[in-house]
């Protein structure tokens, strides 16, 4: 993506509202390399879905330049169509007269894979999302997080050289959620050169799934990087926190090399103490580790708190996911 | 390679014959096969019904019947429903695609023509109306005396009209899917409103020689209003209460059906890609109203 630019112009209401332009992207660069996942992160209106759309050809950029494996989305919107699929998260959609298996089927025939090579695809991958038990109900029976795995069998089943994942997740519960990222994980092992365009505004999803992240609100890309690369962007200070059982000679933790600051709290309810040190080093985990024996206890509990992509967000953006500013 | 990697026309028949399978299925798995054609036989005779109905009260305020006036109301009634299921079915794909089935942008980016999967889905809506035309065709007969020839009649000029007809119908539904595209909201009153165009000015209820000059000029560029003299003619049925097209021969009739065909079929045709090509800009393609 080169110079992308993307603008809408709102419908005036007479009396209430008047017509205006908003820029949806500004000026986005980005390059996705073939065999990564990446993930686009952003707030409800950052962008996110725009981009997607463009880059699967359902709409056409204000301005600038996409090119999707190598192909143009305003030019060659055929040669990109046979390389790539896209699933919607948070969505309804399907023939709810239909069974799973023959919507999924009917959209495989859009694809040309041949009916025994398209039954054999929709049961593999029936199972993996575990949607066999339902593969002859009709679609309008179907709950939220089963429509959705029915879309991921959808989406999946031309084996697409690019897949688009709007929000896969969204309105899932935990384990529905949980079996969707460990398909996608396991969809790219299994063949190399295999790509993601992920977006999601869960910050743990992004964390887990992405080998990249792109930060984007109101239509620009904020940062672009590894997760752990974009961490290290807001230097955010490492904190160690032991829970041990109640000392009251300290010492022992005084004078650690690389820890800046340590503090205490007694919980005498619990007989315990809870000690935080902030570190500068992280190499002191190890000699404060060792000095808790020396110190007369024992260790209860331990817990290392680092940035989150959370955390490099708000630093970014100024404001949480919820839109709420810090 | 993501699919296979057959040839676009090979894909596009596969499309088209794979669209009209989902046609016959949401038209008609709704309910069991016996409610279904139960529903299917209703539906026109009660339709005719109404027919019956609109002439008796027409000839009792008109203070006598015309048994002729009955058969060409009722013939081009019966073979409108074409214009108003197909047309109007036709268009309708786009709306509910887009917005009761959510399905349109996963159809849309796939490696099929959407032109080929309208083309396809409006298969289904044809085969179900033409069990309807013929349901009323074969109530008429039996029932209201409606006086079929069928062996007088020239099946093979019949089967030309019907084919040029029906093209040229889909033609017109394929513009309005086309203009769908960009809006959801007048969607459906546009559909209706093209449709009750034709059915007040192509001579359905009543002959076009009882419109205003302006309204005879305006049916007269019509091609349903040379599709439905056509088909009275090659039936033999309500011949002679039009005078507006009398003096005009079947080859001049069908010369201009087919001309007028091929000249809206184009117009169509483009208006479909401009449709396809203005929403892409728009973002149109997938755009929910809940209207």
């Amino acid at each position: 993506m080169k110079d992308l630019n993307r603008t809408f112009t709102t419908k005036a209401v007479r009396g209430k509202s008047k017509k205006e332009i908003v820029k949806a992207l500004n000026d986005v660069n980005l390059t996705i390399n073939e065999g990564e996942l990446f993930g686009l992160l952003g707030p409800n209106g950052a962008g996110k879905t725009t981009l997607i759309k463009i880059l699967c050809t359902l709409l056409l950029p204000t301005s600038g330049e996409a090119k999707v494996l190598g192909h143009d989305v305003q030019k060659e919107t055929n040669a990109i169509r046979q390389k790539i699929n896209m699933v919607s998260g948070g969505e309804t959609s399907g023939y709810g007269l239909l069974t799973v298996r023959e919507n999924i089927w009917l959209f495989s025939q859009l694809y040309g894979i041949p009916s025994k090579e398209a039954n054999r695809r929709i049961d593999m991958l029936m199972k993996e999302l575990k949607l066999e038990h339902k593969k002859n109900s009709k679609v309008r029976t179907l709950s939220t997080g089963l429509r959705q795995k029915a879309n991921m069998v959808r989406g999946f089943m031309t084996d697409p050289a690019l897949i688009f994942l709007d929000e896969p997740t969204l309105g899932l519960d935990v384990n529905a959620s949980r079996l969707i990222r460990d398909f996608i994980k396991k969809w790219m092992r299994e063949k190399p050169g295999r790509t993601v365009l992920l977006t999601t505004h869960y910050m743990v999803e992004a964390d887990e799934l992405c080998d990249r992240v792109a930060i984007i609100n109101d239509g620009k890309v904020l940062a672009c990087d590894t997760p752990a690369n974009l961490k290290r962007l807001i230097h955010q200070d490492a904190v160690l926190k032991l829970e041990i059982k109640q000392v009251q000679d300290f010492s022992a933790f005084e004078n650690i090399p690389g820890v800046r600051n340590c503090t205490h709290e007694q919980c005498i309810a619990t007989g315990t103490t809870r000690l935080k040190f902030i570190l500068d080093d992280e190499s002191a985990v190890a000699d404060i580790v060792a000095a808790v024996p020396k110190s007369g206890s024992r260790i209860l509990s331990v817990q290392k708190t680092e940035p989150t992509l959370e955390d490099v967000f708000v630093t970014l953006v100024g404001r949480g996911l919820t839109n709420h500013e810090v | 390679m993501a699919v296979n990697t057959q040839s676009a026309r090979k894909r596009n028949l596969l499309t088209f014959k794979w669209s009209a399978w989902l046609g016959w299925q949401m038209e008609s798995n709704w309910a069991d096969p016996f409610l279904f054609m139960t529903y299917s036989i209703a539906k026109p005779i009660a339709g005719s019904l109404i027919l019956v109905v609109m002439y008796s009260i027409i000839a009792a305020l008109g203070g006598g019947t015309q048994v002729g006036m009955f058969h060409y109301m009722y013939v081009s009634n019966a073979f409108f429903m074409y214009v108003g299921q197909v047309l109007f079915g036709v268009a309708q794909i786009v709306h509910d695609d887009r917005e009761h089935f959510q399905t349109m942008r996963y159809i849309y980016i796939s490696p099929s023509s959407y032109f080929s999967y309208m083309i396809g889905r409006s298969v289904s809506k044809l085969v179900i109306t033409t069990f309807a035309v013929v349901i009323t065709l074969a109530f008429g007969v039996f029932m209201l005396n409606i006086p079929l020839e069928i062996f007088a009649v020239n099946w093979l000029l019949f089967l030309v009209i019907m084919l040029i007809g029906i093209l040229c119908i889909m033609a017109f539904g394929l513009a309005l899917a086309g203009v769908s595209f960009l809006t959801a909201k007048h969607q459906g009153g546009m559909n209706e409103g093209i449709a009750g165009l034709f059915y007040l000015f192509c001579g359905v209820v009543f002959p076009v020689s009882i419109l205003p000059a302006w309204g005879m000029a305006f049916a007269k560029i019509l091609p349903i209003t040379y599709w439905l003299e056509l088909v009275r003619r090659t039936l033999d049925l309500g011949v002679g209460m039009d005078s507006t097209l009398a003096a005009a021969s079947t080859p001049y009739c069908l010369a201009i059906l087919c001309l007028s065909t091929l000249v809206f079929s184009v117009l169509a045709v483009a208006i479909f890609k401009v449709g396809d090509t203005v929403a892409r800009k728009k973002g149109l393609i997938d755009m929910t109203t809940a209207y």
